[in-house]
């Protein structure tokens, strides 16, 4: 009977607790991007209450950014995404026809506020003396970065590999025998970002962990008594971080320009500079003037450039038995 | 065997039991609260008035709140069923109520979203009438009722097996009506095994993870359970917030355990 009138209490308190007028909007996000919406958020809400007079309410949703598509597809009615693969807005499309085939030419660059690109963590004082892609198969250098088959972190790190050595070597055979010598380097494949750092740090595996430059600079911060440093090399990939409106959930939310908005908002100055401060490599003029210091230079080349387009990828080097499959089994021979 | 001998295997098994509590049990619950105690009392209490974990908490037992009720009449009604009417069909309804438990939570909770999601056949109506089941409470509140729905069914149905239906037959022919039958004969007789079945129903409720984590959508302040809250804090490197959420949980535990010790007791004291 306690548990009853406590149900019954919980209910009204839960239902009474959404205001009816009040607009929200619900921003599905990729997993570590918790602590950078949790410190833009209160900025958009306040910008737009001064520019409109309206209170917002933005609410949050982490997780892999295939499941949060997945979720979508099944009904979560988010009104923005704010992910880390492109492939996974196009989803979007093309399972629910939520969103327009163009998303991307949308917003300003591809649609992608920030972007990334891939960096090595290496321990105290660098002691393998890794500059670049082609000190990874050094004498004795062990590696760690998750797996390529279930990590979009991975692919990245894969086609930047792939990328820098198809422009370092003199033909795609060696930049091919080069691959297969970068793999068997890997002492282990854990399926998710967070999963490798933990075997990088707490499990103390290989020298070398690769992840994205934003992770890299974040995970350096978390373990300040480790001394580990930062190797960004000098060929590069551009990872970008792609945002989109869902048509069919804004439409229904009635939230179409409070989403658009809010995703204006994220090229604004404020919204760059705090994105800069998560190691976010930003487009904003003054912001990148201001935070030069902390992204050394690098050359970008683009997956489009390199490999054909995202769902190429996805067929002829992360399908079964194919390239990236074909490179381990030779790399155990 | 002689005596002495007898003796050193009682031993030998008693340590071994022991132990094997003690390393399985008492140590992982010890190191949850320890952990969670790492940052001190001022972590606990900050990381406790966070409103995500107060609000985590609330939709726990707001879901367990009623999830609990409702298992408990519906568990109560088809023991009642079966086993005092004979039916064709009465061994399929037992083996369908054992189905939450054959299937994997995850399944299950993909069962649901695949029904009432927004390709589900009833994705229609529900848009029309502007409901939303999944990835809502209500989605969290439908699986965790299925995930836990044997738990009263299954105490009851051995009991009210081996009971027999002599006491009621007797109550039914001195003239006593079908609701008399129940709270006067019925009900003190099962009153055990009621019990324990929702005190196992609650603790399902309050612990489950697989099928609520498939249609919560984990939106944070909305959909998040405390046990889908401890694997995001875990994610957001927040390892004490985790280990704070995973002691209130096991507090939660030893709570319900406690409440069926103590109406354990009571019960004894008023049976003699």
């Amino acid at each position: 009977m306690r548990k009853l009138i406590l149900a019954t209490a919980l209910v009204v308190s839960t239902l009474a607790h959404v205001p009816a007028h009040a607009k929200e909007i619900l921003n599905s996000s990729y997993d570590i991007s918790r602590e950078l919406f949790a410190e833009i958020n209160p900025l958009f809400v306040a910008h737009w209450q001064a520019k409109t007079g309206e209170t917002l309410t933005i609410n949050q949703s982490h997780g892999g950014s295939s499941r949060q598509a997945q979720a979508i597809i099944q009904g979560l009615r988010a009104d923005v995404v704010t992910f880390n693969q492109s492939t996974d807005i196009d989803i979007l499309h093309q399972r629910g026809k939520l969103l327009p085939e163009n998303w991307r030419e949308r917003l300003a660059n591809n649609s992608s506020p920030y972007y990334s690109t891939m960096a090595f963590l290496v321990r105290k004082g660098n002691p393998k003396n890794i500059q670049d892609w082609a000190d990874l198969t050094n004498e004795g250098v062990t590696l760690v970065f998750p797996n390529p088959k279930t990590s979009g972190n991975a692919r990245y790190t894969y086609l930047g590999a792939y990328g820098a050595a198809k422009q370092r070597l003199a033909d795609d055979a060696a930049a091919r025998s080069w691959m297969v010598e970068f793999l068997k380097r890997v002492v282990v494949f854990d399926t998710g970002g967070r999963g490798a750092t933990t075997s990088f740090i707490d499990r103390e595996l290989g020298d070398v962990l690769i992840t994205f430059e934003s992770e890299v600079n974040n995970i350096i911060k978390q373990y300040p008594d480790l001394a580990l440093e930062r190797v960004v090399p000098k060929t590069n990939i551009l990872a970008e971080f792609p945002v989109a409106w869902v048509d069919r959930n804004v439409a229904r939310n009635g939230t179409e320009t409070q989403a658009k908005a809010y995703l204006e908002f994220l090229y604004s100055e404020q919204a760059q500079r705090v994105l800069a401060s998560y190691f976010y490599r930003v487009y904003d003029k003054t912001v990148v003037n201001d935070t030069a210091a902390q992204f050394p230079e690098t050359q970008l080349f683009t997956v489009e450039d390199q490999f054909g387009s995202w769902d190429a990828v996805n067929t002829t080097h992360f399908g079964n038995n194919a390239e990236l499959d074909k490179l381990l089994a030779e790399g155990r021979r | 065997m002689n005596n002495n001998a007898g003796k050193g295997i009682r031993r030998v098994l008693i340590a071994t039991g022991v132990t094997l509590s003690v390393l399985l049990l008492l140590t992982p619950l010890l190191l949850i609260f320890i952990a969670a105690f790492s940052a001190g009392i001022g972590g606990v209490i900050q990381n406790l008035s966070d409103a995500d974990m107060l609000h985590a908490i609330g939709l726990t037992l707001l879901v367990a709140g009623i999830t609990v009720p409702i298992n408990l009449v519906f568990g109560t009604l088809i023991a009642w069923c079966v086993t005092r009417f004979t039916f064709p069909g009465r061994h399929l309804l037992l083996t369908l109520i054992d189905i939450p438990f054959a299937v994997s939570p995850v399944v299950a909770g993909l069962l649901y979203l695949l029904l009432y999601g927004s390709n589900g056949p009833f994705a229609h109506w529900l848009d029309a009438a502007d409901m939303q089941l999944m990835f809502a409470w209500p989605g969290l509140v439908l699986v965790t009722i299925f995930v836990s729905c044997p738990f009263v069914v299954k105490e009851l149905v051995p009991l009210m097996s081996t009971l027999g239906t002599e006491q009621e037959e007797a109550a039914v022919l001195l003239g006593a009506s079908g609701w008399q039958v129940f709270w006067q004969i019925t009900l003190p007789n099962i009153r055990w095994a009621l019990l324990y079945g929702v005190i196992l129903t609650n603790a399902r409720a309050v612990g489950e993870f697989g099928a609520v984590s498939v249609v919560s959508g984990t939106i944070r302040g909305q959909t998040n359970t405390l046990p889908l809250h401890i694997e995001l804090l875990q994610q957001d490197y927040n390892a004490t917030g985790a280990f704070i959420a995973a002691a209130l949980l096991t507090l939660m535990a030893i709570a319900t355990l406690v409440v069926k010790a103590v109406l354990q007791s009571e019960l004894h004291k008023t049976n003699t």
